[in-house]
């Protein structure tokens, strides 16, 4: 069978992959196992101050990495790019993770590759030869499992959600590759701004504090589920109405229209879990209320909870955790 | 400027999780007694072509669905809206048309609408979500596209834009023609329409197509197909942390809290 081929784009040149990194090589290599094939990783546009590193990272999960450096990323080159070092290696599946190049490119990659493209991946199965994989569709509410029929199959993967890939005993081979991809300037990224409060992306945190509309105000979000997050070494999110409020910015909204997260505990306060936001967290391993409604639909989905006003519990549960920690 | 806003109707996506079914045999969401609704990210889409054309003027919005015949309701509503023409492709034939079936209908009902500029699409939708009309439409168009667009103004030339990223924003210039797919935000939040204005649009003239009038031909070999659509039972048992006082429950709830952490 052909190859499989793990995609990184743009990615931050430090040492040590991420857990999504991880878990796209994960993905793969179960992928290339089930098809008695080999893992290749093309690397695009690798950013910062080492990306060699990067590379030899990689190079322990995968069998053999490609480095393509075009530069600065941009969206249409970035494309040729790939299309053109996918098709010298016509692989059977390509797969990529949930950041936002990669969603914006698949369908497009997959069009020049004459594949079948298909996003948010939760699981690849391999069924008579041909691949299958299954997604949340209507909101979180059903599970499709969507047969391809086109071959390579390009999937953009909720990559965390994958166990990571075993080291390798001998790494793989690294190859630099440079392209002649003509200039496109019918688009260009100008400028590129980060707002998150960290450097972490919310998909990698293992810990999320996320705050609904029962919080009331962008005060309490500041002022108490802020420092809760940071004594959990936890990432800040929100439900859609906090972030419609305008109390905290968009990029912290968890749910169907925002970000599909994969913490191991998702603490949820003060919100109702609309199924709207459960198709955003239904890959959380753990979830936790707090909520004064018993009734709340968060709740049948909560490992365990608590039925209280959040504003009595959030400043109880910080000493509570203080003491803990220190005892 | 030419804009062209695709719109898609769907179930009602508001419909609570206990009152959803599906039919496996079809692989469909049924019905039920769920309202049928133009997508909100669509809507996001249409109201953002709506505050360009006050922003820059002489500018013509068309929206265009394919879809089942009721999706007429939503054409009339973005007509209401003020979209200046509407142009439905009755899908008489495809059950469940996989994406690039989408973009390759929606790509020959533009080329036939003629001139264009802009084409908007919704980021995804709130059925199947897949997310790929934006992609497949401007490969089809030979066009390039940017998406999860929340703002767009016109710039000497060309268009300037901002979109939202995983982590923040970037500020994108294009050249036209292009596909943007749009997300939403606090600025393209849709208009509700005027009771006027609803009564006025179904007096407004609408162009209609059957797969046939476009000579769409469908392809031989499919993208890919719905094998198996169902309802997770996903539900778990919470356990309600257990104690006399408020400080006991507390109490109990942090030591779960530090369970589950310190694991990791």
């Amino acid at each position: 069978m052909n190859d499989v081929v793990i995609c990184l784009l743009n990615p931050a040149g430090v040492a040590g992959l991420d857990r999504a990194a991880q878990g796209l090589a994960g993905a793969g290599r179960r992928l290339a196992e089930k098809l008695g094939s080999q893992l290749q990783a093309i690397v695009l546009s690798p950013q910062g101050p080492s990306p060699a590193a990067l590379a030899q990272e990689i190079a322990r999960v995968v069998d053999k990495v490609i480095v393509v450096d075009q530069g600065e990323y941009q969206p249409e080159v970035a494309l040729s790019a790939l299309a053109e070092v996918c098709s010298q290696v016509f692989p059977a599946a390509v797969l990529l993770g949930n950041d936002t190049y990669s969603q914006e490119v698949t369908p497009r990659l997959a069009y020049r590759l004459g594949g079948a493209a298909v996003g948010d991946v939760v699981e690849i199965m391999v069924h008579e030869q041909a691949l299958r994989v299954s997604r949340q569709v209507y909101g979180g509410k059903a599970q499709a499992t969507i047969e391809l029929k086109r071959t390579p199959a390009v999937l953009w993967t909720r990559s965390r959600s994958f166990a990571p890939a075993n080291r390798l005993s001998e790494p793989g081979d690294i190859t630099e590759l440079s392209l002649d991809v003509p200039l496109d300037t019918r688009t260009r990224i100008i400028e590129r701004k980060r707002e998150s409060q960290s450097e972490q992306r919310l998909e990698e945190a293992r810990v999320i504090v996320s705050g609904g509309r029962g919080i009331g105000g962008p005060e309490p979000f500041n002022d108490e589920l802020k420092p809760l997050a940071e004594l959990l070494g936890a990432q800040l999110a929100a439900s859609r109405a906090a972030c419609d409020a305008g109390w905290v910015p968009p990029t912290l909204q968890v749910g169907q229209t925002g970000k599909k997260v994969t913490p191991d505990l998702y603490l949820a306060i003060a919100i109702t879990g609309a199924s709207q936001h459960m198709a955003g967290i239904s890959e959380a391993k753990n979830i936790a209320a707090i909520n004064t409604d018993p009734d709340a639909p968060i709740f049948k989905h909560c490992r365990f909870g608590i039925v209280e006003d959040y504003r009595k519990v959030v400043p109880l549960l910080r000493q509570k955790l203080i003491a803990l920690q220190n005892s | 400027m030419n804009i062209i806003v695709c719109i898609k109707q769907i179930l009602d996506p508001e419909i609570p999780a206990r009152e959803f079914r599906v039919s496996s045999a079809r692989r469909e969401a049924e019905r039920g007694n769920a309202n049928l609704v133009t997508n909100i990210f669509c809507e996001n889409a249409l109201e953002t072509a709506l505050q360009f054309r006050e922003a820059l003027g002489d500018t013509k919005i068309t929206v265009l669905s394919f879809g089942p015949a009721s999706a007429e309701d939503s054409l009339r509503k973005a007509l209401a809206m003020k979209a200046d023409a509407a142009a439905l492709v009755i899908n008489d034939t495809i059950s469940n048309p996989d994406p690039l079936t989408v973009a390759q209908v929606l790509a020959t009902a533009i080329r036939k609408l003629g001139s264009f500029d802009l084409v908007m699409v919704g980021r995804e939708a709130g059925d199947w979500g897949a997310g790929q009309t934006a992609g497949l439409l401007a490969e089809e168009l030979g066009m390039p596209c940017v998406s999860f667009v929340d703002r767009i103004e016109p710039m000497n030339g060309g268009l300037r834009m901002k979109r939202q990223t995983d982590s923040g924003w970037e500020v994108l210039e294009a050249q036209t023609p292009l596909v943007v797919s749009i997300t939403n935000d606090e600025h393209n939040v849709p208009r509700i329409p005027k009771v006027r204005d609803v009564l006025m649009s179904y007096r407004q003239p609408m162009t209609q197509w059957t797969l046939a009038d476009l000579r769409y031909e469908i392809a031989d070999d499919t993208y890919y197909e719905v094998v198996d659509l169902s309802i997770p039972q996903k539900e778990s048992r919470c356990e309600f942390v257990t104690g006399d006082t408020l400080d006991e429950r507390v109490e109990s709830l942090a030591r779960r809290i530090t369970e589950v952490t310190s694991a990791l």
